[in-house]
């Protein structure tokens, strides 16, 4: 074999040997979606999809001769209040402190805080948490027993409102960071005319720059709420994880995260297969969230 | 005052507000967790081993350096090479590049829990590992691989084309042009991605409760449970016990986070001078 056909076999080995590697995470994603449906489908037929999806009791130890309850109802929709407070807490911040940082900073200012807020990005969720626990949960506590001392259960402080606001802070970097260069991407000449027709510098950047980054705008904010709905352990350690239908803004509840996390290390049976379906349901959303997203952004073009 | 300009500073005020709430929340967290953990970080909590009296962080931290570089090692080369395969050798835009982006894409957005869960199925009781640094190294690959690809891939399609050209005009093949002369000049940006591939991982938890486990312990081997010292911080809160220990923990959680992010800062100054 010459020298030109021995190089033009490794060529080719390596080309098949790029291509195995490139398909390993189109393995990965198979793999992990066979392995939660093949777990996770049979117990929501178990259970029954409107029983499981629907049923507002989540019972999964009771004893004979009551039944036990898989209802995740109660978890789908604390889930759902801990993303809405996080987008009411989240959203307007972050997006003026974006817009902030394109059009508003000083560049001197802005070498030194964009630094700051990419540390905000980097903090693991479990510290995130504990701040939670001991600053923000003994706050609300005080909120929480001036008014809902008349409910029934204690007042802890540990509550939905408590998760909203710490999962407020923690979106607030993915919504800056894309958000901010969503702002950066329209022409600079949009900003020019507006000035040139008279508008004043607020005016143009409220009124022309922002509208015109809107769809990037909007993709931050639902990779924002994708963030907010798989937190897991920042939610756990604040949000009190009664697992009941959630009653007021200052009780606690329970995210679909949370209850695998708390239940999955000694579930068995049933159970154990409901937890898994609850990821499903959690896998499900996500993946929508995120298709929303691509499609956003790849319709402004980012 | 017109009503144009009433609107105009409520506006930009609101902007400042906005913006200063950011910082001072940011800078609120940080200072909060150094100022009550410093006085925390005595010696006794670095011991080797241990115990419920002292509840040294030495075995978690090992542990977290022991996951970092298994990690990297299944993940980085897998990433690397799927970023040359989807950059050097397959047409831009062609299905094949549609198809391994969006399961990366999509890799990339599924929440750790469920990759702890799957890593639980698959790694732990299907291929029997059980809890260890093994399944939980596993996990987290598959976890930042989408990471290191899409570093990779960006890092590739900075390299100006004439660099290829001028290989090839040179004689040299697709394999000696793409790891002599395409590779090297894509370093710092592929160096970027894993340095925010560590703070991923050291930063984990809901991945690792149920694949790597919570026993602390310095890791002898693949198949010891391990505890990284994110874990660690998570068991110490919920012990009322041990706050001030946790304080701690924090404080050697943010410091590393704070290199991690000098560093990459550093290498984005000078991939951008070129």
């Amino acid at each position: 074999m010459s020298d030109k056909t021995l190089i033009n076999v490794r060529e080719a080995v390596m080309e098949k040997f790029f291509l195995f590697c490139a398909s390993t995470s189109i393995l990965a994603l198979l793999l992990i979606c066979i392995f939660l449906f093949a777990n996770g489908i049979p117990a929501i037929q178990e259970v029954g999809v409107r029983a499981f999806l629907l049923g507002t009791e989540w019972a999964p130890l009771r004893q004979y001769p009551a039944t036990p309850q898989f209802g995740i109802l109660p978890m789908i929709v604390g889930s759902i209040y801990f993303m809405i407070g996080a987008i009411i807490i989240g959203v307007p911040v972050g997006i003026f402190t974006a817009i902030f940082f394109a059009y508003m900073c000083p560049d001197k200012l802005y070498f030194f805080l964009k630094p700051v807020v990419n540390l905000l990005a980097g903090i693991p969720s479990v510290v995130y948490g504990f701040f939670g626990i001991v600053v923000i949960v003994p706050i609300v506590r005080v909120l929480a027993i001036q008014f809902t001392g008349h409910l029934p259960g204690g007042a802890s402080g540990m509550s939905i409102l408590s998760a909203s606001i710490l999962l407020g802070i923690m979106i607030l970097p993915t919504i800056i960071a894309i958000s901010e260069s969503a702002i950066r991407a329209v022409p600079k000449n949009y900003y020019e005319g507006a000035l040139a027709l008279g508008a004043s510098h607020t005016r143009s950047v409220f009124f022309v720059i922002v509208p015109a980054a809107k769809s990037g705008i909007l993709a931050s904010v639902i990779l924002g709420i994708g963030r907010a709905i798989g937190e897991t352990m920042a939610v756990v350690m604040v949000a009190g994880n009664h697992a009941r239908m959630p009653i007021h803004a200052l009780r606690g509840a329970r995210s679909l995260t949370a209850n695998i996390v708390m239940e999955m290390g000694y579930a068995s049976g049933l159970h154990r297969e409901t937890l898994i379906a609850s990821a499903v349901v959690l896998f499900v959303f996500i993946l929508l969230i995120n298709l929303t997203f691509t499609f956003i952004a790849r319709k402004s073009g980012m | 005052m017109s009503r144009t300009k009433i609107s105009d500073t409520i506006l930009a005020s609101l902007t400042w507000i906005f913006a200063g709430f950011t910082i001072f929340v940011l800078m609120f967290i940080i200072l909060y967790i150094l100022v009550n953990g410093v006085p925390h970080l005595t010696p006794t909590l670095f011991e080797i081993r241990y115990t419920t009296d002292n509840v040294s962080m030495f075995p978690s931290i090992v542990s977290t350096i022991v996951m970092v570089f298994l990690t990297l090692t299944f993940a980085v080369p897998l990433g690397i090479f799927t970023g040359i395969y989807l950059v050097e050798y397959v047409k831009r835009g062609s299905k094949v590049v549609m198809v391994i982006r969006t399961a990366a894409n999509l890799l990339a957005g599924i929440p750790s829990i469920v990759y702890g869960l799957f890593g639980l199925l698959f790694f732990v009781v299907f291929l029997g590992m059980s809890f260890s640094l093994l399944a939980g190294s596993l996990t987290l690959s598959i976890m930042i691989l989408p990471l290191v690809i899409r570093t990779t891939e960006e890092a590739l399609q900075s390299v100006p084309d004439g660099y290829r050209e001028g290989a090839f005009a040179l004689g040299a093949g697709k394999l000696r042009a793409v790891f002599r002369i395409v590779l090297p000049s894509a370093m710092p940006g592929i160096f970027a991605g894993v340095i925010l591939a560590i703070g991923r991982i050291i930063g984990e938890s809901a991945a690792l409760i149920f694949t790597a486990g919570t026993i602390a312990q310095l890791p002898e081997s693949l198949s010891n449970s391990v505890r990284t010292l994110t874990v660690h911080m998570w068991v110490l809160s919920g012990e009322a016990l041990h706050t001030n220990e946790a304080y701690a923990t924090g404080v050697v959680l943010l410091l590393v986070v704070f290199f991690i992010n000098t560093v990459s800062a550093f290498l984005a100054k000078k991939i951008a001078k070129g």
